[in-house]
Parts: structure tokens; sequence; C-alpha cells
């Protein structure tokens, strides 16, 4: 058991917490967030020249040899920067998949998504799919050697900004079924494609993205036709411990300032961070952020483990992450009165983005439920 | 990082596993940890490790303590959960004994840390006053110097199990003109048969007797029993309480705890189906779990910290605050599980070592009254208000 980091990933760490605090400051992401693209391509070239969008991959890949924990050190500096580039839908999801393509699809995309130039956006959710990564309305029907996709995704993170989506589809079976769901790598200007650009209300852009009659070939396909779930599932997962990571990042901040304000906001003539209620309220903060420390680094050390344990560890530190980012989010308001309302505060954009991250890859009551029926499979044996 | 254990770290598991096997005494199996058991029931265990060298999980190698890495204490306190095994208790154990061997002198190692190790002297906590509780630094028990002796005048309270008692430790005030509260105090020890020491049984809510007044009246102990320095107590007192707080999260009792609750949640009917299958209950189990979780790889970090050489800060604060939820929460679902069958007040029937027979099922047996004893958790060890000042002064800097 060992809980250091490698001296790659410290490196990893200091130089892009270095590059935010140098080149991300709040006024400047406040600028950019609202400009017309959302976000800076310069910035992504930047990410790629310090080896962040390489880092998760194999060496055998073309990566620099690391894994999910130093997708996860990347995403807590991002979680700490407010940063909106797409790093969890492109290198961990879009990379995710298709380092588990086959060698025709790893020549094609990888390159492109460690050097920058591709971006990746994940199209899974539904309108009427909610969480359930099974359930969709979206199709994939045969036609000669490929496929010709139809329907419609719901709230794809950095989609305005990529260039190719990994599509879930139905190729077979029921609505719902865990059978017959089939993964897509799809260009985004193939003929068919349509989508609806928009801003999020944490600073990001996203998409309803239309398929109509988008043909693919038989080369689209990641993984097994029909049997693309668990494949789905994995990647969900990653993303999970990613955005856990992520959730560290912005609760910390979140924190700091908290208690940074109150030592400086004076009431009935003394700093209200001198009152004990408060006191107390912010050490409750502040556990929720170590807990949540603590359960990002189990979900990622705990991801190539069997696929029980591994979904369990992914639910039970979503479910915290999501308790306790609600926690210190709103607490993070309340505590900074009026101001914490205002948008030139930067307390309240961590308040969003930590509300979001809930929203995302399955909320706390999905994490819950999906954590207890895989508890409960096993009904272990009488007391007596 | 990484979470596997080394293979050196699977022989060690192996080999606790099979020594607590074959050598966890076979009358005790189950039993569990409760505040009823006898003094013999209390050390057996410990005496049983103190003869392998194996007692002082946490001790550091020199003064007879294992050794152990914070990964082999890990496995240790698993293995041992998994038999529901009755530990060494922490008055000396984790209190006093490493007190001594930080501020002790030579002699009072030599003297004290050998029968603690072995399990045949009992130690007991004199810190506690009426009026001194969450604010400790305000005791008034008084030590006065005569000669070659300390002579100790006052009254100590919530004193566990000092019914079993050999030794004390006892905060005195020795100089009451010191400027603040916790200067002045010092840190004290008390052989429990000299004379002026009496401790008076206090019946908790829970119908046991876990807990004592002691009173000291005239109390004369020889003046080499002062450990550190004379009024720089306060410095033992908090070392302590650290210490005390890091081994208070209790993480592999309560992962054993949920295995229990969930078998009886298992064997419980509602409607004809069993409790863990509806969801309102199976989903507080869920989220039980969850936080269990949280807490052990927050304690796992802490470990490792420790192991690369921090000393237990106040980040153990957090461990005593949630643990002590925890094992809350647990007794509170425990509780809720056993339905109708908590009411029965069985102190003193079958279970218990009688012939009268027990009501209900066994697994409801004193399932109310450890609900009940398990609200001392977070009072006890510096309440888990004091813990959240703690942390909000010492990493806040509120």
């Amino acid at each position: 058991m060992d809980f250091n980091f490698t001296e790659e990933q410290t490196m990893i760490r200091d130089s892009l917490s270095r590059l935010i605090r140098e080149q991300y400051d709040f006024d400047t992401r406040r600028k950019v967030v609202a400009s017309k693209d959302g976000w800076r391509p310069e910035m992504w070239a930047q990410f790629a020249e310090l080896g962040l969008l390489m880092a998760p991959f194999s060496e055998e890949d073309g990566g620099l040899g690391g894994g999910p924990i130093d997708a996860m050190v990347v995403m807590e500096e991002f979680g700490k920067g407010l940063v909106v580039e797409p790093y969890l839908p492109s290198v961990v999801c879009g990379g995710g998949f298709l380092k588990r393509g086959n060698d025709a699809q790893k020549a094609e995309y990888l390159g492109g998504i460690m050097s920058g130039e591709a971006i990746f956006a994940f199209a899974y959710a539904e309108p009427r799919g909610r969480y359930n990564l099974a359930d969709l309305e979206t199709t994939a029907k045969k036609d000669g050697s490929g496929f010709v996709l139809n329907g419609h995704k719901a709230v794809v993170i950095g989609a305005p900004w990529a260039t190719h989506f990994v599509v879930t589809a139905r190729t077979s079976g029921d609505r719902r079924d865990a059978k017959g769901v089939t993964v897509f790598v799809v260009a985004k200007d193939a003929k068919g494609v349509s989508t609806r650009d928009y801003p999020t209300v944490d600073g990001r852009r996203a998409s309803e993205v239309y398929f109509e009659n988008v043909a693919v070939s038989a080369d689209a396909v990641i993984g097994e036709v029909d049997n693309g779930l668990p494949l789905v599932e994995l990647v969900a997962d990653e993303a999970i411990a990613a955005l856990c990571a992520e959730a560290c990042g912005a609760m910390k901040v979140a924190h700091a300032m908290t208690v940074e304000y109150s030592r400086n906001r004076k009431q009935f003539g003394t700093a209200i961070g001198k009152f004990q209620v408060l006191q107390h309220r912010m050490v409750d903060m502040f556990m929720e952020h170590e807990q949540s420390v603590s359960m990002t680094y189990m979900a990622t050390l705990k991801l190539d483990e069997d696929e029980v344990t591994r979904k369990k560890a992914a639910s039970a530190a979503k479910v915290r992450i999501g308790q306790g980012g609600r926690f210190v989010g709103q607490q993070a308001i309340q505590i900074h009165g009026g101001m914490g309302m205002t948008d030139e505060m930067a307390v309240g954009h961590y308040f969003k983005r930590l509300t979001m991250i809930d929203a995302e890859f399955g909320n706390v009551d999905h994490h819950l439920k999906r954590y207890t029926e895989l508890s409960t499979v096993d009904v272990p044996m009488a007391a007596e | 990082m990484n979470l596997e254990f080394s293979p050196e770290e699977i022989a060690f598991r192996d080999e606790v596993r099979a020594f607590i096997a074959e050598n966890y005494p076979k009358e005790l199996a189950g039993v569990g940890t409760r505040e009823d058991l006898t003094r013999e029931q209390f050390l057996a265990w410990h005496k049983i490790l103190g003869k392998k060298g194996w007692s002082a999980a946490a001790w550091p190698k020199k003064y007879g303590g294992t050794g152990w890495t914070s990964t082999q204490r890990y496995i240790w306190s698993e293995e041992n959960a998994r038999v529901d095994a009755i530990m060494p208790l922490p008055f000396g154990m984790a209190m006093v004994a490493p007190v001594i061997y930080t501020f002790g002198t030579e002699e009072q190692k030599q003297k004290h840390l050998p029968g603690i190790l072995s399990g045949d002297v009992w130690w007991c906590q004199g810190y506690s006053e009426p009026g001194a509780g969450s604010d400790l630094a305000s005791v008034k028990t008084t030590a006065v110097r005569d000669g070659d002796e300390w002579v100790i005048n006052g009254q100590k309270t919530w004193t566990t199990l000092a019914q079993f008692a050999d030794w004390g430790f006892f905060l005195c005030r020795t100089d009451p003109t010191a400027a603040k509260p916790q200067e002045g105090i010092s840190f004290i020890l008390v052989d429990m048969k000299t004379p002026g020491v009496e401790v008076r049984p206090i019946k908790l809510l829970d119908g046991g007797h876990e807990v004592n007044e002691v009173w000291l009246t005239d109390v004369r102990v020889p003046v080499e029993n002062l450990v550190g320095k004379e009024n720089e107590g306060w410095t033992c007192a908090k070392f302590l309480l650290a210490h005390e707080r890091s081994g208070i999260a209790g993480v592999a009792r309560s992962k054993r705890g949920v295995e229990k609750l969930r078998a009886i949640a298992s064997t419980e009917l509602v409607d004809g189906e069993p409790l863990i299958q509806t969801n309102e209950f199976a989903r507080k189990i869920s989220q039980l779990e969850i936080d269990l979780t949280a807490l052990e790889f927050t304690e796992l970090r802490t470990l490792a910290a420790e192991s690369a050489g921090k000393g237990p800060g106040p980040e153990s604060s957090i461990l005593k605050i949630k643990g002590t939820e925890i094992q809350q929460r647990l007794t509170e679902l425990t509780l809720e599980a056993v339905g109708n069958y908590a009411e029965p007040y069985t102190a003193g029937m079958e279970s218990d070592g009688s012939n009268e027979l027990g009501v209900g099922p066994d697994h409801s047996h004193f399932v109310a009254e450890t609900y009940f004893n398990m609200r001392k958790t977070s009072i006890y060890g510096g309440s888990n208000e004091i813990q959240r000042g703690i942390i909000s002064k010492m990493i806040l800097g509120l």
C-alpha cells in the first residue's frame, strides 16, 4: 500500500499549477468563458506541450506511461482553476475508449488526442435516458457492412469544440437492455450530424447532438457490436474518478476562500471567523473535502479491480463527493453572505461547478441505488 | 500510489490470521468488547499477545513494541476485528505508555512499560473532574510537594473501569498561581492501592458500571512519579489526547459491525421480506458503508503520513469525529433493525451467562444498551465539538 505520487506526477502537478496560476486567473477565465468560442485553443496547446494530454496513456500507445492517477492529478488542478478546456471528454473519455480500440483505431485517433489536434466529446446521455447508460433511443441499423445512426444525444459536454464524437447507440434489443449497446466513433463533420450549441451554467460549452441517417463504416465500431455496455461502464467509471478529482480541487479552493473571507469580514466589531458556529461549519467543510480526497484516491486506485469492486468504488465515491460538494458549495456561499451571491466573486463559480459535477455521470441518488444493488446481489448468511 | 499488499505483507497477514485462529481464547469467541466483562476476560487476549510480543502494535520497537509499519497495523486491526477480539485497553497501551516513553525518565520506562506490555498492570485515566470536562485545563485536583512526596487532593470522574485499575495517571494542579489555566498542571502517576484513593461506581443510563468517581484524599506518592516537568503536564495531556484520538476511529471494528448489521437485516422480516431488501433500509446501510469507506481511506492516508515521520497531529481529530459518528450510526441502525425486540432488558439472562432464557432473537440482545452506551463516544476523548475547535484553531488557523 502506498499513497505517494511519483516524480512525474509531482512534476505534472507543479507545472500545471504554475501555468494555471499565471495564465488562468479568475478574471481571465471570466473573459474567456464569455467570449464567442468559450475556450482557448492556445491553452489547450500549452496543456499538450506540458504532456498532460499524453500523461495517462501507455508508452506503447505513444503516451508517457501513466494512468488514471495522472489523470486524477490533472483533474484536481483543473478543479482548483475551474479550467473549462475539455480534458475529461477528450482525454479521459475519448482516450479511454480509443486506447481500447483496435490497432487501426489507435493508429488513427490516439495520436491526435495526445497532440491535442483531435478533440473528442462523449455523446452518451439522451433526453429520456437520464443516467442509465443502456437506456438508448439512438439507433444504429446495419446497412451493408456499415451502420446508419439516428437519434438525439443530450448535453454533450465540449461538443462545440470537438472534432469527433464517441457515440453510444442501440444495435439490437429493447430500449434498456444491457445487450445491444454499441459504441461508435463519428467525425463531427460527418454527413447528417448537426448540433445545437449552448453555454452551461458553470461556464463550459455543450451541445444537443442530432444524428440523422449518419452512415458509418464497420471500422467505426469500438469494441464488439452489441456488447459495448461493459466498456461504456468502465469508461464512465474512469470519468467518475476524474470528476471526483476535479471536485476535490474545487472544494479545496472554495473552502480556502471561505476561511480567508471569514478572517477579513467584520460584523459586530469582529471577524466573523471568530464565531464558533461558523468555525465549526468551516471544519465540517474541511472534513468533507478531506474525505472526498480519500474517496477519490480509493475510486481511482480500484479502477483496475474486478467489475463489481470497481463499480461499487466509483459509486461510493460519487455519492460522497456529490454530498460533500453540495455541502461545501452551499456553505461557502452562506458564509460569504450577500457577496457570495454575486457574479464577481469567484466562490459562486466554484459552487456552480460543484453542483454540476453531481449532475454528471449519475447523481447521489443514482449511485446510492447502484451501490445498493451491487451490495445486495448476494444476501449474506443469516445471523444465527 | 497503489493499494496492493506486498508478498511480505500477505505473508504477514497469513501469519497473523493463523496465530489468532490458534490462540484466541475459545470461550471469548464472538463475545466482543462489552463493559460487563470481568478483568480476566478483558486481559486474556492482551496477556497472550504480551507473551508473543504483539501487544503493542503501535509502539516503537525499542520500548517493546512491534515496530510494525502502518500497513501491518492496518492488517493487524482487520484480522482482530474478524473475530471480534477483545483488544488491549487503551488506558495503558495507547495513553500513558506513549507519554512515559516520550516524556518519562529511564526509571519510569523500566518500571512501567513491561507491565503494560504484558497486561499485568491495569491503568486508568484521571483527567475529567466534576468542573473540568471539555474545559480540561480547569482541573482543581491539587498536588502539593511535601519533602519527597506529592500530596494529592481532589475528585476525578468518568474514570473508565477504574474498579480494575492498579495504577492511574492524574492531571493535578501544582501551581495555583500560574498565569494561564494550562500552566501549572502536572502529570502524576498514582498506585491505586495508595491510602486515600477511593473508587466509587457510577451507574450509566444503559444499566452498566463502566465508569467511576475517583476520590483522592491526602494521597501521598513519591516525587519520582511526576512524568515530564513540573507544571508542564499540559504538554503530556495534549500529546496523549492526540494519541487517544487516532486510535478512536475504530474502522476495522465498524466494518465488522456493518457485516453483522447486514446479517441481522437479512433475517428480520418486513411484510415477509428481509429488511435488507427494502429500499429504505438497504440505502441506509449503503450510506453508512460509504461513509465508513471514506473514513477508512482517510485513516490510511493519516497512517501513511505518520509512517513518513509525522506524528499524529490535529488531523487525527477528523478520525475521532467521523469514527465516532459512524460507530453511533451503526448502533442506531442495528437498534432499528431489531424492531420490537430492542425493548426487553436482558441483562442477567441466558446470553449473559445465567440459566434464565433470553427474550427474542440472540442478535437483539444488548442492542439498545449498546446504542445508549455509544452516545459516550462523541463526548469522551475531547467532545466532537472540542475536536472541531481544535481543527479550527490548529488547521484552519481561525
